[in-house]
């Protein structure tokens, strides 16, 4: 056997992938930590006041990462899920259902965040905005992703039945998003928009660094995740037996 | 044996289906009644006031339809795995795809189109007019082939799984947001003296895109929960 070549597939088997997740995750969690802990000091120490909005803007260095990490999750799950059903990998399966929890719960984030920002900004803690609205149904999707995960008893069958709704979601979600802009704008007009002056460096930084904190919060998560499924799934096996031990 | 061709196949299935429910006149009845007993549900919700009604028909309407819609869809597949005759099919020569459509289609005849016939007298009790009710029984037409299609993805997914019901909701109502958006958004732009071109174009984009992929969808679907 050739040993120059490298083994791609080699981290595609459960087994081989637990360790190494087991060795990645906690150099992600120092990034996030490290990066999370820098962003928040850039953002709410060294980052101007804000002119319009005094010192309320300052949850958008959590909201904003928040909101956009929750829709890179869904296409990163509904990837791995397209990945399980055309070669038919186990691994892909469990890496879509452990970004799931982390994606409902960015989305959940991002919603509650938006809220306690609004009720200072507009006065209320809810508009039917676009934005909002199709926040509130990416976060309806996740959910009917894990329903429907935990309702099949069959991992694998939990698996492709999940990655082939993961699919349907990502393909509706620009139909969807576009609906409801359409909506929004045939019953409102244009709502309420943050027309702040080019945000200062500082802000631009705090955020930049949050996203990519989260990032890395999202990775380890994901991770340590889907050690905790393949422990489960594989159970019966051996190897198992001694990783536990 | 005569031989059916492709389309015969279709055809036949389609008979059986439809001869099927109406055996079962309840089948067909109850997502009907389901349908005017959520409409006027909403009356006594909000008051009797009829400018508000009248601002809320559409809407109302609407909604009330996706849901007796999506009450009849659990039952799409699973009489037929229970007796076995969904493996049959999906053992024919007959592409699964197509036998999924007839069926989708049937599902449309059978709960769709009472819908649509049925939502003038419910538009009627909340004060449309009559133009708004034609635009009302249009946008239906063409949106409730759409429900019946996407539908059909979620009762192939939750064939056989625990709770399916709450669950075909839960996974499908998200699904049905734009046919809901345009639907209800042309009866209300036409009433507010908008042109519906546009609505009308984009429900029946959303019917041709779901022609195509959903038979797909719900096949694959199907034969993962066969397995």
């Amino acid at each position: 056997m050739n040993t120059q070549t490298i083994h791609w597939f080699k981290f595609s088997s459960p087994q081989n992938f637990y360790f190494l997740a087991g060795r990645m995750w906690p150099w992600f969690a120092v990034l996030a930590t490290v990066l999370a802990a820098v962003a928040l000091w850039i953002g709410l120490v060294m980052a101007p006041v804000d002119a319009q909005q005094g010192q309320g803007y300052r949850i958008i260095f959590v909201h904003v990462p928040a909101a956009s990490l929750s829709m890179l999750v869904y296409l990163v799950m509904a990837g791995w899920a397209g990945f399980g059903l055309a070669f038919n990998t186990r691994l892909s399966g469990m890496m879509a259902s452990a970004l799931a929890p982390t994606g409902a719960l960015l989305a959940f984030l991002s919603l509650a965040t938006g809220s306690l920002w609004g009720k200072p900004m507009w006065g209320t803690w809810w508009v039917w905005d676009a934005r909002l609205t199709s926040s509130l149904i990416l976060l309806f999707l996740y959910l009917g992703f894990i329903a429907l995960q935990s309702s099949i008893d069959d991992p694998r069958r939990a698996d492709k039945a999940c990655a082939l709704l993961a699919l349907v979601g990502a393909v509706n979600i620009p139909i969807i998003y576009g609906s409801v802009y359409w909506w929004n704008t045939l019953h409102q007009g244009a709502s309420v928009t943050v027309k702040g002056a080019s945000i200062a460096p500082a802000m631009l930084w705090g955020m930049g660094l949050m996203t990519v904190a989260f990032w890395m919060y999202a990775i380890t998560m994901a991770l340590v995740r889907v050690r905790a499924i393949i422990l489960d799934r594989e159970r019966h096996t051996e190897w198992v037996k001694h990783a536990v031990e | 044996m005569k031989k059916l061709g492709l389309f015969g196949v279709m055809a036949a299935l389609l008979r059986r289906e439809v001869s099927v429910a109406l055996r079962q006149k309840g089948e067909v009845l109850t997502p009907l009644v389901f349908f005017v007993v959520v409409a006027s549900l909403f009356p006594l919700g909000v008051g009797p006031e009829s400018a508000l009604l009248l601002r809320m028909a559409p809407g109302v309407l609407w909604v009330s339809a996706l849901l007796a819609a999506m009450l009849s869809l659990q039952r799409l597949f699973a009489t037929d795995h229970a007796d076995g005759s969904l493996e049959q099919m999906a053992l024919s020569s007959t592409p699964l795809g197509l036998l999924v459509a007839a069926k989708a289609l049937a599902h449309f005849l059978l709960s769709g189109l009472p819908l649509v016939l049925m939502a003038p007298v419910l538009g009627l009790q909340f004060g449309l007019e009559s133009r708004s009710l034609g635009i009302l029984m249009l946008t239906l037409l063409l949106g409730t082939p759409t429900l019946s299609l996407i539908g059909s993805i979620g009762a192939a997914l939750t064939l056989g799984v625990r709770g399916a019901g709450v669950l075909l909701s839960l996974l499908i109502l998200p699904l049905y947001i734009p046919v809901l958006i345009f639907g209800a958004g042309a009866v209300e732009a036409d009433a507010a003296g908008l042109g519906i071109g546009g609505h009308l174009s984009l429900l029946a984009a959303l019917l041709v895109l779901s022609v195509f992929f959903a038979p797909l969808a719900t096949k694959t679907a199907l034969r993962i929960s066969l397995e």
